[in-house]
């Protein structure tokens, strides 16, 4: 999507809960209203009638209750009735709706959140049944499993090494010590990582993201809109998303091309990035990615400590997007690249460019 | 406010679906059922096993079906120390990726084996056939090394 | 899982198979809901007030759905109700005892602003109306558990009728409040 005679959309406002890998007794609507209640906050609205379009996020399959994502609409402050929409995906595809919405030319704002709570469930069971439901769902392969088979295509193939996958756990662990909501955080070195043994071989217990609940939102809007609530902003200057084949064995596992069509569309390349968030839930997935997306050394990858330090199914690629949006408005960067990922092995993938805005 | 008691229930959620299969899908379970293994071939000649239905490059409809061996090579696996209740061993297991000799891409299956420095890339496996196929992908129970 | 598959007119072709999944879950209630049914074991009905609206919600979820904001204030609730709205039901529901035709109502308790689903029985099914009066019938104390049919039914209360109006806004105390 380019930007061309349309107006500039900015991300104006992104909170998260903590990861944690029970949430005990709260529900949906329990997990979302407070951070909802910090995201209106920070932009200085009361609720979802002070947006004009909101998009949420979530997967019922998760905790196993139909229909859940129509409690989520508890928490938003529905009278009198609102526009709102949802995805059955992270919620960073939500932002992408949204962002459509506004391009139409239907809204000037919204409010876009996502949720999981896979705690009552086992995850990666769950997971397995949104596979090929003929030939490969019925088999129960769960995605950890795909997942280590992609890690060793890339070992044998000489493209990684069992280190480079324990160092970035490390920074992973370490990255996460600066981040108040992350489930995993320490001082771990790589070699404390390969000292573990194998747990779904190749990949090793720290090598794969944890399971966690809780929520996250973000609030966008037009720069013009921005600047008449006089909070600080960070432009979405490009995002794209492209799908790659359900057959595991027709695509190159070792590669995300879908990544890198979709960083070309999104303009990655236009500029120097200083920061990226990457939706990588294995180790060795954000090699794949920091390659796919081109990005060199003088980018910093996953400051938050992305997913493998906590993962909110269905919210953690919205995350992704609001932690490049707070090193912008911090100050640390300039330019930042999010992505999110959804399906088997990096399957289905969206990639957004943020940028510094222009001072008003 | 009182502190409530932290409520909680076990359940089973069941989706009790019957699929229908289509001419491709059907075509492949069918042969199972007859302990043979088909693949398509796709635009560019590939074979695909199991077949798809339409090209994963071009969208074309697919329709020529070939018959593939039932001894093949692993091209990556992932070695389960600890299988789950859902899994289709109580032991521990290899799920791998199968290129069966005549196909181009391979196929996601179990491999039975004793021990995980069994089994390497590149090893020859064969399929091991349920005691009574009945047209499911699990007519093949597992491959094993040969 | 069935061992038969659809096959096609030459008895042989797959054209569909049994493809069942099952998930196994632990549910949880939510807080709220967890803070409701621990009354309701006590043989007591509570509701939550909104902060900002004042409605009261039953059962509560934690959340005024109206404003969109966390509800945390406690309310002991009445066990008397209004009826709000009704149907009766002339088939049976499969797997339950209830033998049709049965009356299912939208009952608003006293001191709460929203309805609760519950049945009407001990009554005239003919003569059950908007805005009658009606009163728990609670099972044995010995059966309370952490569910809602701790009460067995609803059944007619010999009291004056609720105006439409003022459906859902009677106060704890109810009609005489």
């Amino acid at each position: 999507m380019g930007q061309s005679n349309m107006k500039e959309i900015a991300i104006v406002a992104y909170q998260q809960s903590d990861c944690v890998s029970d949430a005990g007794a709260a529900n949906e609507v329990e997990l979302i209203i407070p951070v909802l209640g910090k995201v209106f906050e920070q932009v200085g609205i009361t609720n979802a009638q002070d947006v004009d379009f909101v998009c949420s996020g979530s997967c019922d399959y998760l905790q196993g209750a139909a229909f859940a994502f129509v409690m989520g609409v508890d928490a938003l402050g529905a009278v009198p009735p609102i526009k709102e929409s949802h995805v059955e995906m992270d919620a960073a595809w939500a932002l992408y709706e949204s962002m459509l919405k506004i391009r139409m030319g239907h809204a000037e704002s919204a409010l876009i959140y996502g949720f999981g709570k896979s705690s009552p469930g086992e995850l990666p069971n769950v997971l397995s049944q949104q596979l090929d439901p003929y030939y490969l769902a019925p088999l129960w392969v769960d995605t950890i499993s795909l997942a280590a088979m992609q890690a060793r295509l890339m070992l044998d193939q000489g493209l990684i090494t069992e280190r480079d996958m324990a160092e970035v756990v490390a920074r992973s662990r370490r990255n996460a010590q600066g981040n108040p909501h992350a489930q995993l955080g320490g001082d771990v070195s790589a070699e404390d990582v390969l000292a573990q043994q194998t747990y779904v071989s190749p990949l090793r217990k720290a090598d794969i993201c944890p399971v966690s609940d809780g929520a996250s939102a973000v609030v966008i809007a037009t720069v013009e809109k921005a600047r008449e609530w006089g909070v600080p902003y960070a432009v979405i200057s490009g995002i794209d998303h492209c799908i790659e084949t359900h057959n595991l064995g027709v695509r190159d596992l070792t590669d995300s091309i879908s990544t890198r069509r979709a960083a070309a569309n999104a303009g990655v390349g236009d500029g120097r990035v200083d920061v990226a968030e990457l939706y990588a839930p294995f180790s060795h997935q954000e090699i794949i990615l920091s390659r796919a997306l081109e990005l060199g050394e003088d980018t910093r990858v996953n400051p938050s400590g992305g997913v493998l330090a906590g993962n909110l199914m269905m919210a953690s690629g919205l995350s992704r997007i609001g932690e490049v949006f707070n090193r912008i408005v911090a100050g640390e960067a300039q330019r930042g690249v999010a992505h999110a990922t959804s399906g088997p092995c990096l399957q289905h993938n969206l990639v957004t460019v943020l940028e510094k805005g222009e001072t008003a | 406010m009182s502190q409530p008691d932290v409520l909680h229930q076990a359940f089973e959620l069941g989706f009790t679906y019957t699929r229908s299969t289509g001419p491709v899908v059907g075509r492949f379970l069918t042969e199972l059922k007859k302990r043979n293994i088909v693949g398509i071939k796709a635009s560019d000649g590939r074979v695909i096993v199991p077949p798809m239905e339409y090209d994963p490059d071009t969208a074309e409809e697919l329709g020529e079906f070939v018959e593939v061996g039932q001894q093949g090579e692993i091209v990556s696996f992932a070695w389960v120390r600890e299988p789950r209740a859902a899994h289709p061993f109580d032991r521990p297991f290899a799920w791998a990726m199968i290129k069966l000799d005549g196909a181009d891409v391979p196929m996601v299956h179990c491999v039975a084996a004793e021990a995980e420095s069994d089994v390497a890339t590149g090893a020859r496996v064969q399929a091991v056939w349920a005691d009574e196929p009945r047209g499911f992908i699990t007519d093949i129970r597992c491959f094993e090394l040969v | 899982m069935s061992d038969e598959n659809n096959v096609g007119e030459d008895n042989e072709t797959v054209t569909g198979i049994e493809a069942p999944i099952y998930l196994k879950y632990n549910f949880t209630a939510g807080a709220a809901a967890s803070r409701f049914l621990t009354r309701i074991k006590e043989g007591v009905l509570t509701g939550q007030r909104c902060p900002r609206c004042s409605q009261v919600y039953i059962p509560p979820r934690g959340s005024c759905a109206a404003c969109g904001v966390p509800t945390e204030e406690e309310v002991e609730l009445a066990d008397k109700a209004t009826v709000e709205s009704f149907t009766i039901v002339s088939i049976p529901i499969p797997g339950n005892p209830i033998e049709p035709p049965f009356v299912v109502a939208n009952l608003v308790p006293d001191g709460a602003n929203i309805s609760v689903i519950h049945l009407l029985s001990e009554c005239d099914n003919a003569e059950v109306h908007i805005g009658q009066r009606v009163q728990a019938v609670w099972k044995p104390q010995e059966e309370w558990g952490y569910a809602l049919d701790n009460i067995r039914y609803f059944k007619p209360l010999d009291e004056p009728d609720v105006p439409v109006e003022r459906i859902g806004k009677l106060p704890v105390t109810g009609l005489e409040g």
